[in-house]
């Protein structure tokens, strides 16, 4: 694993100067994902969302490598063009530098609207690096509940009110069923991690084939926490089991950490805004469901890892 | 003449496009030519708190660097370098993650003032 | 060398396709364009072509895909019809905007609802205003040329815009024709080489493609599609007189038949076109004064051209097979009549609907058209714009 002095020697692939909000998750995430790409050429594609417009406002952009946008579901099916150009005109010898192929989405472009062309792309096995950042809900056109919204959340679609307190539904499990794909690598890491990032996208690069990474990308505003807590926050929705690391290579599951301890996810919940309601008296029941939700998926994760199925120490 | 915009400045950022140019001469279908060029557009006043380093402390550790969402750490031989006060919008997550309690965050407001007093005092 | 063959409109495509060689293919099934991949994915499979053929998941894939392709600096193309395009339509104005050369056949058929598989012209002109080039064929034989043709128009430097090249559903796409088709040679050599300007995959020159434009340049480059389909009808012309020296066939932007003395004109595009030209041959045996308009190129609209056609003649019927529903009848009828409206010659400009669906325009359909054009002459009235052809009334 290469050190933080070394890593920093690599060109800086996201520059400065873009318009993502102070704070923002992706720029933390698309930063540590580059990185992890070293020396090699890189295309970029990205579907539309806050990381696609706050980069590439015309005549600017922060991409300090070729980049293409070109709608919001169609990152995986764009890169695949890319992709299948460059496996035509190498093997014609019309080019020969070498490329790695990394497509962006925001949890929108990815677990909904762009779901059939990742899906597409990942089954016809283009050698592509696919990352959902996922900050869960639409922010880009203002904090919109998507498939990957946590229960309970307040967003602008699914308003914690007097009869409904927030989403109704637990988020869609979009890394197993990336892993369903039986594809080289898919992983979900979390940015509070540099190292299981910095390790997940290095494979993801590395692998020959489709790789999927799920990285959780919190949204200041969105979530409504302190902005300089992000590092905290992440690694609570980890100790929580709220978002586990795990990878799953060659059709191998692996847990990468195990929390010592029971941590209940109130931790998680309470410093963030959008969760507030919960804690006002009438909805202990939602967080009951979440607590619920959370420890059965843990244990078919200790399951499908081959762990044994336990709970870890209240 | 194109009014002013902000979300282009005073136009004089970038060699290649300007806001009073015609159809013929912006670049074609919108695309851009020079990579990384938004390090010409400056972010840096948006920030409300600064960051400000403590060299005294500083292991070099470079989690600062790893942590900023804007770039905005300039490590050189892998040791922090300076802050890029340009693109540094103030998020305060350096100051968070800093082991050593190395980065200190200051009101710029405060900042400001001081220095307005300072100038006074002289 | 030329040879005589055999073959069907989707295998004149297909031919074409495999002689242009693109670097990727990324295209979905659909009736009727399915022979198209099928056919196309024979000469991957077998070897004949250099092509990486991506078989995406739905035709939004399969213009986004291309559109990735072809900004990497690939020749792309992909293939489609009717719901299909309906489908790509978000990204057909992408392609266009991006300003990609990407050729794709349209093996035209009715969109839905209710569903019908056969052949009108309401899917492309669906995308008639997306800054696509459309080329309309009225046989295999012009499928075939107008492929070649496309490539070439599609990456001109003044160009760089999307090209579709349109035949008819089953009427063209399935229907046995004899045809002369080239040597692979000379289409490697007409076609050439693609070199882009500037494409992903110049690692010493990285691009960045697809930015967020807002009110300060959108319009500005709206305005330089504008400049590039204006650019195009002159580039058409050239690539026409080009490929009439390989290949002894004649193409302009639009195709005038026996209009020199005609007091009476049908404008129709594709397979239409044949039935129209058949009936003014017997027409003008009995001594009428009539001729067909066949517009090649839809889009740019060739209205110097037309009016250029068209300025003698007294009475024009315009034969669409689309609807707008705009209660103004089908769309080509606007645009032609547009054209004809600075004339100041009281040239009487109707329309018909025809065909919707698959339905047949019989010869006695066209007949009648002329028919009541000549009663337009005669009484210097014309009391309806918009007429049915073949519809049970």
């Amino acid at each position: 694993m290469a050190t933080l002095k070394e890593l920093s020697k690599f060109e800086e692939r996201f520059v400065g100067g873009h318009r993502l909000c102070a704070g923002c998750g992706h720029g933390i995430s698309v930063r540590m994902v580059l990185n992890a790409a070293e020396d090699y050429n890189v295309v970029v594609g990205c579907a539309t969302g806050c990381l696609e417009v706050a980069s590439t406002i015309y005549p600017y952009t922060a991409w300090n490598c070729s980049f293409i946008h070109s709608a919001f579901e169609n990152a995986g099916a764009t890169i695949s063009g890319v992709e299948a150009a460059y496996k035509s005109l190498k093997r014609q010898g019309k080019i020969d530098k070498d490329f790695k192929f990394v497509a962006f989405g925001g949890d929108g472009g990815t677990y909904d609207i762009g779901f059939q062309s990742l899906s597409g792309a990942m089954e016809r096995g283009h050698n592509m690096v696919y990352v959902c950042l996922d900050n869960e809900a639409y922010m880009n056109t203002g904090i919109q509940r998507s498939s990957a919204t946590p229960m309970g959340a307040d967003t602008t679609t699914s308003p914690a009110g007097k009869v409904i307190p927030g989403k109704q539904q637990p988020r869609k499990d979009l890394t197993a069923i990336m892993a369903a794909h039986n594809i080289p690598y898919a992983a979900q890491t979390s940015i509070s991690n540099w190292q299981d990032v910095h390790k997940k996208a290095k494979k993801a690069f590395d692998v020959e084939g489709p790789a999927f990474l799920n990285i959780l990308s919190p949204c200041p505003r969105g979530w409504r926490y302190n902005t300089p807590d992000i590092v905290e926050l992440t690694k609570i929705a980890v100790e929580t089991r709220f978002w586990p690391l795990y990878e799953v290579e060659n059709g191998k599951w692996k847990l990468n950490y195990k929390p010592k301890k029971y941590v209940p996810i109130e931790e998680f919940l309470k410093p963030q805004g959008r969760f507030r309601h919960l804690f006002a008296p009438g909805n202990e029941h939602v967080i009951k469901a979440i607590q619920e939700e959370i420890d059965n998926r843990w244990l078919a994760l200790l399951s499908r890892c081959g762990e044994p199925q336990e709970l870890p120490a209240k | 003449m194109t009014p002013f915009n902000r979300n282009f400045g005073q136009g004089k950022r970038t060699k290649a496009v300007r806001p009073d140019m015609n159809w013929e001469e912006i670049t074609k279908a919108g695309n851009v030519y020079e990579p990384g060029n938004a390090n010409t557009y400056e972010t840096g006043d948006w920030r409300t708190i600064r960051p400000v380093w403590n060299k005294d402390r500083c292991i070099h550790c470079l989690i600062c660097w790893r942590y900023c969402p804007d770039a905005s750490i300039i490590a050189t031989d892998g040791k922090f370098d300076s802050f890029d006060y340009k693109h540094c919008k103030g998020c305060g997550i350096c100051a968070n993650v800093c082991p050593v309690h190395a980065i200190d965050m200051f009101s710029e407001d405060e900042m400001d003032r001081q220095k307005e007093a300072k100038r006074n005092e002289e | 060398m030329k040879n005589k063959v055999a073959i069907t409109g989707n295998e004149a495509v297909a031919q074409a396709m495999k002689q242009i060689n693109p670097d990727v293919v990324a295209a979905y099934p659909i009736t009727p364009q399915t022979e198209v991949v099928q056919i196309f994915s024979s000469f991957v499979s077998n070897g004949q072509v250099d092509t990486e053929f991506v078989t995406v998941e739905s035709e939004h894939s399969a213009m986004s895909a291309t559109i990735g392709a072809s900004a990497a600096g690939a020749r792309a193309m992909t293939a489609t019809s009717s719901q299909g395009l309906a489908l790509m339509f978000e990204m057909v104005y992408i392609a266009s905007s991006l300003r990609l050369p990407i050729v794709f056949p349209v093996v035209n058929r009715a969109l839905s609802g209710p569903i019908n598989i056969h052949c009108d012209h309401s899917d492309a002109m669906g995308i008639k205003d997306a800054g696509v080039i459309q080329l309309f064929c009225e046989n295999a034989q012009e499928a075939y040329d107008n492929m070649i043709q496309a490539v070439r128009i599609a990456e001109h430097p003044d160009v760089l815009l999307p090209v579709s090249v349109n035949l008819d559903g089953f009427i063209t796409s399935h229907a046995l024709d004899v045809l002369e088709v080239l040597d692979d040679e000379t289409v490697k050599n007409f076609v050439g080489t693609y070199q882009p300007e500037e494409y992903l995959l110049d690692a010493e020159n990285p691009v960045t493609m697809g930015t967020l434009d807002l009110y300060d340049f959108y319009f500005e480059h709206k305005r330089q599609q504008v400049a590039a389909m204006e650019a195009a009808k002159k580039v058409i012309e050239e690539v026409g007189r080009e490929y009439e020296a390989i290949s002894g066939r004649k193409y302009g932007l639009i195709d005038a038949y026996k209009l020199d003395d005609a007091d009476m004109a049908v404008v129709v595009l594709n397979s239409a076109a044949g039935s129209a030209k058949g009936v003014v041959d017997e027409l003008r045996e009995k001594g009428l004064k009539v001729g067909v308009l066949k517009p090649r190129v839809f889009r740019p609209f060739p209205f110097e051209a037309i009016q250029d056609a068209l300025k003698g003649v007294k009475a024009v019927a315009v034969l669409d097979r689309a609807e707008t529903f705009s209660t103004l009848g089908g769309p080509m009828f606007a645009d032609v009549r547009t054209a004809l409206y600075d004339l100041k010659n009281d040239i009487k400009v109707v329309n018909y609907v025809y065909g919707l669906g698959g339905r047949d325009l019989r010869l006695e359909d066209v007949e009648k058209v002329y028919d009541d054009l000549a009663n337009i002459i005669k009484t210097g009235r014309a009391d309806k714009f918009v007429n049915y052809l073949g519809l049970r009334e």
